[in-house]
């Protein structure tokens, strides 16, 4: 099945006030393959997140989607296969209530009404969020947040699933059960991260980026386990290889 | 500057209120819209010396709140903050026309009292009656009332993204007057090149904020056209309750309600 790629050839993207953010960032990701993207604070992660669903464009370099070069015109059908669940969750929630925040996707993609109730409660059930459904968005808590964002995410079903930090401020026990979730999630998955252990347990393949490059890419056991490498990153060995 | 957090959950505080479930909560959207409408219309349509027949009225802003359970405080606070504006509209009356009109006791008071109370009272009960609806409906579902009764799209669309960026601006300002409040310890004066920097920041803040808002709704399918799930079902209840109110305002319209009890217990 082609229409589940993520092709970049040699990106390249500075921010207007002259930030170099991508310098020449190429990589292919199949269909079905989980990837973790690490790297240092300011590596270019989010930045690199933001061009897969065309919230940002290359400056110079192609990206393909499935079989879509991406650019202004196939920019809304790439958002119907790629769904982003980006870093901040209070730029992401929107509508009045944490439902109508969930069906927000779901709806626009010309589903049926009741198709839309059954999807978004399943997938407020599925991040443990269902008691939530009616308060506002704003009054939540960080963590319910995040969750709320990526059920609305998964409420979509996208073909690619990308996130960008998608553990941070959950707590240990929501945090196990987006991994378990990730895990049974089939499709092609793109996850940024610096919860290297989450990486370790839902990503075969991993990215280290550094500088706006890509510094190494490769299986993440070897990846993951090569100190130098992450010493070189600001990494450092995932706590559940530590101490062994 | 601190009130200013206070200032803020309040404006959430009407939010919160909308997500009781009361008999009047539950009301169709749609129903309430337009049964304060008519309200409104009714109170408005008075000649300008009216008093004793506006007092009936004050049912409806009664009724709502009590069953509604919102807090009588709450919207009389709301009232006293905007009232000024009104007072500042309605106070060059008395000026303007000294005929006098009543005698009261010996008190002689002029038409130009007798209307500045009119509009006063006017004033409470449209104003209270409209927060009324908000605080049992919720913003958004006064826009998805508006929507449903064919209200062109674009204002509503237009109206939803005033509120919500409403609460970007808050939230921003919020965050902030905090930080700032976090590292000034009590110092009163922040010197006005900080209070200039601290608006641009908030501009670019609040701008790009939006922006990215913009940019996730576009991520989830978002083309210029917001759909709402159309959940909202008019039922009995609604009917009853549409019908009796507007009734009840025909009524005190046409009759002047508190004379004629008046007399009757005379
Ligand atoms: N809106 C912006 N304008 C200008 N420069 C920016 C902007 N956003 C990010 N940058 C810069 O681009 C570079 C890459 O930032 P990016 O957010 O992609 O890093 P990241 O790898 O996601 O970091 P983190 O791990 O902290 O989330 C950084 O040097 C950052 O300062
Ligand atoms: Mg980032």
């Amino acid at each position: 099945m082609s229409h589940h790629i993520i092709d970049f050839k040699d990106v390249h993207f500075t921010y207007p006030d002259g930030t170099k953010a991508l310098d020449g960032i190429s990589f292919r990701i199949t269909h079905g393959e989980s990837v973790g993207i690490v790297g240092a604070n300011g590596a270019g992660k989010s930045t690199l997140i933001s061009h897969m669903n065309g919230y940002l464009l290359p400056a110079k370099g192609t990206i393909i989607i499935g079989d879509m070069h991406l650019n202004k015109s196939t920019i809304n059908n790439a958002r119907k296969t790629v769904g982003v669940v980006f870093q901040n969750p209070d730029d992401q929630l929107f509508m009045p209530t944490v439902f109508d925040d969930v069906a927000f996707g779901p709806l626009n993609l010309g589903m049926t009404e009741e198709r839309v109730v059954e999807r978004s409660n399943e997938a407020l059930n599925t991040v443990g969020c269902s008691h939530l459904k009616d308060k506002p968005p704003h009054h939540l808590s960080m963590g319910q947040k995040r969750a709320v964002t990526i059920a609305g995410v998964i409420a979509m079903q996208s073909d690619i699933l990308v996130m960008d930090e998608p553990a941070a401020s959950l707590d240990p026990k929501s945090r196990r059960q987006l991994i378990n979730l990730l895990k049974e999630f089939r499709h092609t998955k793109i996850i940024a991260s610096h919860d290297l252990d989450l990486i370790m347990d839902v990503c075969e393949r991993c990215l280290v980026i550094s500088d706006g490059k890509v510094a190494a890419d490769g299986a993440t056991g070897e990846l993951l386990t090569n100190e130098q490498l992450l010493e070189e990153n600001n990494l450092e060995l995932p706590l559940s290889l530590q101490n062994r | 500057m601190l009130n200013f957090d206070k200032e803020y959950f309040n404006i959430g505080y009407l939010d919160t209120l909308a997500y009781k479930n009361t008999f009047v909560h539950r009301l169709d959207p749609r129903v309430k819209l337009v049964t304060t409408i008519v309200f409104v219309f009714m109170v408005v349509s008075f000649p300008k010396y009216e008093l004793s027949k506006l007092i009936p009225f004050f049912i409806f802003p009664v009724f709502m709140s009590a069953a509604g359970e919102i807090p009588a405080r709450f919207i009389l606070k709301k009232l006293l903050f905007v009232s000024p504006f009104v007072f500042f509209v309605a106070i060059f009356n008395p000026v303007f026309d000294t005929a006098a009109m009543y005698n009261l006791y010996g008190i002689k008071f002029s038409g130009g009292w007798v209307s500045c109370i009119s509009i006063m009272i006017r004033f409470t009960l449209t104003i209270s009656s409209a927060l009324l609806l908000v605080a049992t409906t919720s913003f958004p579902g006064v826009c998805r009332a508006l929507e449903r009764l064919y209200v062109p799209k674009v204002f509503v669309v237009q109206l939803f993204f005033l509120y919500r960026y409403l609460f970007v601006l808050a939230e921003e300002t919020m965050r902030i007057v905090r930080a700032i409040n976090m590292r000034t310890f009590g110092r009163k004066k922040y010197g006005l090149k900080i209070f200039i920097s601290t608006i641009g920041l908030l501009f670019m803040k609040t701008v790009e904020r939006s922006e990215r808002i913009y940019h996730s709704m576009c991520s989830r399918g978002f083309n210029g056209e917001i759909r709402l799930l159309k959940m909202d079902k008019t039922g009995f209840a609604d009917i009853v309750f549409a019908v009796t109110a507007i009734a009840l305002f025909i009524i005190f319209r046409r009759y002047d309600i508190a004379r004629i009890l008046g007399e009757l217990a005379l």
